[in-house]
């Protein structure tokens, strides 16, 4: 059978994972005389801390260390953060609390089952404060300061105008107006976070292994924190990592605290965080508050748009923050050709879990608004919801298509993907499905959602929420580099290093099948070495996996390398197969005539030419097969002066459409028949590919259905273990027809796009969309819980 | 009933994937730490410390448990099982396993080796259950990548395959 790429290709991860060969951060050994440590929590949303009295606890055998703010404050600094406020977080709490989970002290001893008894002898008297839970009261001038320096919660607001939007509203039939909530949630990976970190006082440096999964642009955070150039902040990510989805970003704090450890005990400290720390205070998505409208005319047509988000990160504002606000910027018009514009972006501070990375990253928010607004718009202007997504939708013949706030869409033809999507009967189905549930007095509704999904983001989308001025005066931010470099050894084995993490994503099979293309090789024969060490690796500050960075980005680079040693063994092959270089090929592991194939060598034997004999190289060659592919596309420019960003590299295309049904005793919603369709350009590995879809659906299923991080009014948390926290089982997730549409992108040599994330923006859309039509309501409130969908139909019951 | 004071440490020997091994911890610690920090077997993950999510479950005397809900003392002269029993000596993954490769039924595979161990016990006293039987214990664990449906085709496939 082919491995060649494009095909469905089982994976190289899975002999060793399956049998138990895993090598994740806790399975590895850790040096002679490592210490334990226990991180002691916040129970207060808001207080000041008044004491921290750790004589008990020090007098236990086996503890070596009771570590507070105050220590941390005189070692380290502050966190670095995007937005220049005073908002300043170390990795322990210094003076005050200001969420429920945070780290405010650290036992070390000689096993965690000590320093966690020791925890308890620990005694931290707090003065409670008035906390700030709801991110629309606290901009209020009224609210309790989270920090007292910045003098507002809300610190930082920006208005973007692209068209001309006033116009636009005057000339419109109709304005359609919402407002939509975004919950939190996290997609809590089963393993935990994990630190092993070692402090060398001879030099004064670090050495931390933990399982980070990037983006690298927050090692030199951790770097600063501990006031130790780059290169004395050596971080080592292990050969396997137990999923990610963005919140091990949120190690890095952890990595700065058990360096800090490590240093004042002057033993090597390890953490393995627990489930209940984790839920309580590892990372959330932030939640958001949309006031969106549209000005439309009569038949549909959107002639502008205002959008107002507020979104709330929590406590802190942790590098790359607030970026899910800015990661879809440029594209906020989604899938629609509209041209008018106005957008507000304000972000605030709460007392509650700082928020930072999870799949979707932006995505899930603003689909939920701007879907549920297109949907608004066709039940107010009684038309069609199909309809109007139809007279919206960006024109084929438009690409590349310039969106209003700066994105570059590369390729797609939305009209077709839409078309076939519901075509083949299945929305007939759905709506006979819908019909015969109503006629018999039950409860259905069908949802729709179009999502443009980015890929690759610009490194300087983020540098969009400073002004124009303020962007000059730091230099302009841009660009998004991917690496990878690939070997030949003297007997012509071939191995691959690049700059991503492994989180499951199946990375090491699909480069494989990348180099081994170029090379003529089977994807077997090559091996790929994904663990990093920033004291050896010369990655680029885009490093990590994020934001589907691999198929556009690294997967390119993994290409280019290799495409690079090809042209070298032909031009050495040619010179002893006595042909021309252009009429050598690399196949079936064979260097060979292309148009005399019996005229070949084997692979291994050309590939040794340059390590045993290189005097026989062609002249001028230089004498080593390892390249590194650098890719840094062009089309990631800066933000202009008119603050249009294109935010991403790559632009696919997802279009959802389900049929709901509600229970009227009990209320779950029942997702009866859910269709997806996709458009990524190129499909690497389409085994690997619907496993990303796969996963992203039922994360998406999560967020519109179960997934919750509740806090009460007063700022305490209600959601910290998997009982309150409800993620769903195999019985929860409905079945999905995938379906596929390719038009490659033009600006990657391999046309191939991201698409891990769409579902997760796209599910929880489409869902709302389809409650509401199901209970004919405006406001649908995500996650659709059975206590929710009760209020909505005694609502409902009453107006009617 | 084996009697310990709980400063004391105490020797457990039990039979861990056909080898009698034994050390020296204290009562209080869970199996699954015991297995992971006393007998090296990492294969077997923890993934919530409160009995939810299922990356734990090994096999005592057959059958399936939670290690994070089970201390090692009660795995005292027991028979365990943990995920490195699967495999072929040379390496040569089970018809599960392959089928959990075929399938795509795992990506980060931190999840893998409980729902791996949890059904080696449900299937060697089931061979033929019905697709909602799968479910059924599938739903005892968590996976948050592969959103299920990779590994309800590697269990019908393992089914299928006898």
């Amino acid at each position: 059978m082919s491995q060649r790429l494009g095909t469905r290709v089982v994976r190289k991860e899975d002999p060793a994972l399956l049998s138990g060969r895993g090598r994740y951060a806790d399975d590895l050994p850790v040096p002679n005389g490592t210490l334990h440590a226990h991180v002691i929590r916040s129970p207060h949303p808001h207080a000041e801390i008044v004491s921290i009295d750790s004589e008990a606890a020090l007098a236990l055998d086996g503890v070596w260390a009771v570590i507070t703010g105050e220590d941390i404050k005189a070692l380290s600094d502050p966190f670095l953060v995007a937005l220049k406020a005073p908002v300043h977080q170390w990795a322990l709490a210094v003076e005050r609390v200001r969420y429920v989970g945070e780290a405010v002290a650290l036992v070390v001893a000689e096993n965690r089952y000590i320093a966690e008894d020791a925890a308890e002898l620990v005694d931290i008297e707090y003065n409670p404060l008035e906390a700030a839970v709801d991110p629309v009261a606290a901009c209020e001038p009224s609210a309790p300061l989270l920090h007292e320096e910045a003098k507002t919660n809300e610190v930082s607001v920006r208005a973007f105008h692209y068209g001309d939007t006033a116009t636009a509203f005057a000339q419109a039939d109709r304005h359609v107006k919402l407002t939509v909530n975004f919950p939190r949630l996290s997609f809590t990976p089963m393993e935990c976070f994990v630190v092993i970190a070692t402090h060398n006082p001879s030099d004064g440096s670090y050495d931390a292994l933990a399982n980070f999964q990037g983006p690298f642009s927050a090692h030199p955070v951790m770097a600063r924190a501990l006031r130790v150039p780059g290169p004395k902040m050596r971080l080592r990510i292990p050969p396997d990592s137990g999923g990610s989805f963005g919140i091990k970003l949120s190690v890095f704090p952890y990595v700065v605290l058990m360096s800090l450890a490590a240093k004042i005990t002057g033993r090597p400290v390890k953490w393995v965080e627990d489930r209940a720390e984790h839920l309580l205070a590892a990372s959330t998505g932030p939640n958001r508050v949309t006031e969106i409208e549209a000005a439309v005319t009569k038949d549909g047509k959107i002639l502008g748009l205002k959008m107002d988000q507020l979104e709330d990160y929590g406590a802190f504002l942790r590098a790359p923050m607030p970026g899910p606000l800015y990661r879809m910027h440029g594209s906020v018009t989604g899938g629609y050709d509209i041209p008018n514009v106005d957008v507000v972006n304000r972000v605030v501070l709460t007392n509650k879990m700082p928020a930072a990375l999870i799949r979707g990253f932006g995505g899930p928010q603003l689909y939920l608004s701007l879907e549920r607004l297109v949907q608004r718009i066709a039940v107010e202007l009684g038309l069609d919801h199909i309809e109007v997504i139809r007279r919206n939708l960006v024109p084929p013949e438009k690409f590349p298509y310039h969106a209003a706030a700066g994105s570059l869409y590369d390729s797609g033809d939305y009209p077709r993907a839409v078309e076939t999507a519901i075509g083949d009967g299945r929305l007939n189905d759905l709506k006979k499905r819908r019909d015969a549930a109503r006629a018999a007095g039950r409860k259905y509704g069908i949802g729709f959602a179009v999502v443009v999904e980015p890929a690759m983001s610009n490194m300087g989308y983020l540098s969009t929420l400073l002004t124009p001025e303020a962007r000059d005066k730091s230099g302009p931010k841009n660009g998004a580099t991917s690496m990878a470099t690939v070997v030949i050894d003297p007997l012509g084995a071939v191995s691959v290093t690049a700059d991503v993490t492994v989180q499951g994503q199946g990375h090491e099979t699909a480069l494989s099948q990348i180099v081994a293309d170029r090379l003529g090789l089977r994807p077997g024969d090559i091996d790929v070495v994904l663990e990093m060490d920033t004291g050896k690796d010369q990655w680029s500050i885009a490093a990590g996996s994020y934001s589907c960075r691999f198929t556009p980005g690294t997967a390119v680079a993994a290409h280019m390398a290799a495409d690079r040693l090809a042209e070298k063994l032909k031009k050495i092959a040619a010179k002893q197969l006595n042909v021309m270089a252009e009429d050598v090929e690399l196949a079936g592991g064979k260097v060979r005539s292309k148009s005399n194939p019996d005229n070949a060598l084997p692979f291994k034997r050309v590939a040794g030419t340059s390590h045993w004999s290189p005097v026989m190289l062609p002249e001028g060659m230089d004498p080593v097969l390892s390249e590194t592919g650098v890719w840094n596309p062009p089309e990631l420019e800066p933000p202009s002066h008119d603050d249009r960003i294109n935010t991403s590299l790559t632009y696919g295309f997802v279009f959802d459409m389900c049929g709901v049904e509600i229970d009227p005793i009990t209320y779950p919603v029942k997702i009866d028949r859910y269709v997806s369709m996709h458009d990524a350009g190129t499909i690497l590995n389409p085994l690997l590919a619907n496993g990303q879809i796969y996963g992203a659906f039922a994360q998406g299923v999560a967020a519109a259905l179960y997934e919750e991080f509740v806090t009460n009014e007063e700022g305490a948390f209600l959601t910290g273990t998997f009982a309150d926290y409800l993620v769903p089982t195999v019985s929860e997730i409905p079945p999905v027809e995938l379906l596929h549409q390719e038009t490659p992108s033009p600006f990657t040599p391999l046309g191939a796009k991201g698409l891990a994330e769409g579902n997760c923006m796209s599910v929880p859309a489409c869902v709302a969309n389809a409650v509401a039509d199901a209970l004919g309501v405006a406001n649908v409130e995500l996650p659709a819980t059975p206590k929710r969908i009760h209020a909505l139909m005694k609502q409902g019951a009453a107006a009617s | 009933m084996r009697r310990v004071n709980k400063d004391q440490k105490v020797r457990i020997s039990l039979t861990l994937n056909g080898r009698k091994v034994s050390a020296e911890t204290e009562p209080r610690t869970l199996l699954c730490d015991f297995l992971r920090h006393s007998l090296a077997a990492t294969g077997t993950h923890v993934g919530c410390e409160h009995g939810v999510c299922g990356c734990c479950t090994v096999q005592i005397d057959g059958a399936a448990v939670r290690s994070c809900l089970t201390l090692a003392m009660q795995a005292e002269g027991r028979d365990v099982r943990t995920v490195e029993s699967l495999a072929g000596p040379d390496g040569k993954l089970n018809k599960l396993q392959q089928a959990f490769q075929n399938n795509h039924a795992l990506q980060c595979g931190f999840c893998t080796p409980g729902i791996l161990m949890s059904f080696t016990d449900f299937l060697s006293r089931n061979p033929k259950p019905t697709e909602d039987e799968l479910r059924e214990v599938l739903s005892g664990h968590i996976c948050r990548c592969t959103g299920y449906a990779g590994i309800m085709a590697a269990l019908k496939e393992a089914v299928a395959a006898d």
